[in-house]
């Protein structure tokens, strides 16, 4: 037999044991779509705390900030799309529980992590010029270019800062044990990226299959991510689960509806929640959303 | 033709053609109306005074027809995923109409967060691409409630940037700035007040000056006399109401009154 590439395969709970008290970890998809939420329900039941998170927010971002995981949260936006304004994270914001924020403008965080994957310090960018993301980030800086304008003019932009990931989490579709990917859905989102910007990269999946069958009657152009770029592999059926992982499945509107009225609700209406749904293991939440869907028909 | 047609044109449908009125002079743009109302008057656009405009599906795809609201489009013309916004955006032919819980007197808007930002009465979306948006192509505003707390003196927090702050920003930021058109349930007002502060172009039939300067957060310097919004042409109203919004929705979004 050939030699064979080193099989990445690990365990949802060995994901979690590569990370570490204080580190900064990229969370991939985008609001409620193709979020590694299986990760990051793993991560809530861990004991890690004082996380730096950098995502494109969704119930990633709630979850972690309702579950005190975050001492620094790095977004533009928190959003379910259906339901506007994340719950949890509302409520972390307007009750102080998050102690550090770095809010940005999406070009901005874009242009982060674009630096990071390329290894400069920083890169400039025209957005955030005039805004109070400047004010209330005083630590991101102004350059001026050192070539003219069509007028003349040397404009000043901002120098964004590379944002510099210890992990970065994301979840695709199908992989192989090597960590080659593939998306099957509309939208790469930034995933390819956050995996470039990190020092490590954990992908949980749909399924494993074997390499060849990943290019089976899928265009090539849907292999986003290759085994450079990732550490780990970790199948998690249904581990996007509430957001949306197209084609495999839609988001779960009904559930999304659930968690956030349990979020916007009374503490003992989220211990129910949290008791019913996040406090057992994968397995566990799987079976306990599936009991729940049958009793809703 | 069907006797809805026939009705007299609603808030909403005056609102759907004043943001094409916005999108007409736009040329081969991609047009990104954020919310129901600049959606329909997009794709109203489109169908009339514009139909060089691009408009996708809100999720990845640019979509060659102009669906009802609330349905998907059939005839794809592109492929528009989230890092294609980004290109598009810094490429620059693009127009977008953002909501603004916050609109401030000298443009400024506010998409974050009500109140301090450290601890705010309320979080609200995050700044999202607001400050991109501002200083690299064409934005306008909606506004469904025109009510003295979302047009306000000062907004709690700079997302969108206002001309001054864009000037005081440097050429970095005024190159491309080009801001356009704001449209609200009450007026269409646009930015060539004094320092490219807010200036009130029209009303909508049925409002009268002073329920205008009462729904506003500043003090309005107004024309005399005031102009009106136009109507929508017959064909216009046909096309809203057969055509582009069948269901009515846009009546949910401003309700007639």
């Amino acid at each position: 037999m050939d030699p064979r590439p080193r099989d990445k395969q690990m365990s949802i709970d060995e994901v979690v044991a590569e990370l570490r008290d204080g580190m900064t970890i990229g969370i991939g998809g985008w609001g409620p779509r193709r979020k590694p939420m299986a990760l990051v329900r793993a991560i809530l039941r861990s004991d890690l705390r004082d996380l730096t998170v950098v995502s494109w927010g969704g119930a990633d971002v709630g979850l972690l900030a309702r579950a005190g995981k975050m001492r620094r949260a790095v977004y533009a936006f928190v959003s379910l799309d259906s339901v506007p304004l994340e719950p949890s994270f509302q409520r972390a914001r307007q009750s102080g529980a998050i102690p550090e924020v770095m809010e940005l403008d999406e070009q901005m965080f874009l242009t982060g992590l674009r630096a990071a994957a390329q290894r400069v310090p920083f890169l400039p960018t025209r957005a955030g010029l005039g805004s109070d993301v400047l004010v209330h980030n005083p630590e991101i800086r102004t350059i001026r270019s050192p070539y003219p304008g069509p007028d003349g003019a040397h404009d000043d932009l901002v120098a964004m800062p590379a944002l510099r990931l210890d992990a970065a989490l994301v979840h695709l579709n199908r992989a192989d044990a090597h960590g080659n990917a593939t998306y099957l859905g509309p939208d790469p989102y930034f995933d390819d990226l956050f995996c470039l910007a990190a020092e490590r990269s954990y992908l949980s999946v749909e399924r494993v299959v074997p390499t060849a069958e990943l290019s089976d009657g899928v265009p090539v152009q849907r292999m986003l991510l290759n085994r450079l770029m990732v550490s780990g592999v970790v199948e998690t059926p249904n581990g996007a689960h509430f957001t949306a992982c197209t084609p495999d499945y839609a988001r779960d509107e009904v559930f999304q509806q659930l968690y956030a009225r349990a979020a916007r609700g009374s503490e003992e209406e989220w211990e129910a929640f949290r008791s019913r749904f996040l406090d057992g293991d994968e397995a566990a939440y799987q079976h306990a959303v599936r009991t729940w869907t049958e009793e809703q028909r | 033709m069907s006797a809805s047609a026939q009705g007299p044109a609603t808030r909403a449908e005056v609102c759907a053609a004043a943001v094409a009125d916005a999108f007409a002079e736009d040329g081969e743009t991609l047009a990104s109306p954020i919310g129901l109302i600049p959606m329909l008057g997009a794709r109203l656009a489109r169908r009339t005074v514009n139909p060089d405009l691009v408009l996708s599906d809100g999720v990845s795809l640019f979509m060659a027809d102009d669906p009802p609201l609330g349905s998907t489009g059939q005839e794809v013309e592109g492929w528009f995923p989230h890092p294609r916004v980004f290109d598009m955006l810094t490429f620059g032919k693009r127009h977008v109409m953002m909501g603004a819980p916050q609109l401030d007197r000298h443009g400024n808007q506010n998409l974050s967060a009500i109140g301090d930002f450290d601890r705010p009465d309320r979080q609200l979306l995050g700044t999202r691409a607001a400050p991109a948006n501002t200083v690299n192509h064409r934005t306008s505003y909606w506004i469904p409630r025109h009510s003295p707390r979302a047009l306000v003196e000062r907004v709690d927090v700079v997302c969108g940037v206002g001309a001054a702050a864009a000037r005081a920003a440097g050429s970095g930021a005024t190159r491309f700035h080009d801001l356009h058109r704001v449209v609200t349930d009450l007026a269409v007002l646009d930015f060539t007040g004094p320092d490219g502060t807010l200036r009130v172009r029209s009303v909508h039939p049925g409002v009268g000056a002073d329920e205008l300067r009462a729904a506003t957060g500043f003090a309005l310097d107004l024309p005399d006399p005031l102009p009106r919004t136009r109507l929508p042409s017959s064909e216009e109203l046909r096309l809203i109401r057969e055509v582009l919004d069948p269901r009515g929705l846009r009546e949910r979004e401003v309700p007639a009154r």
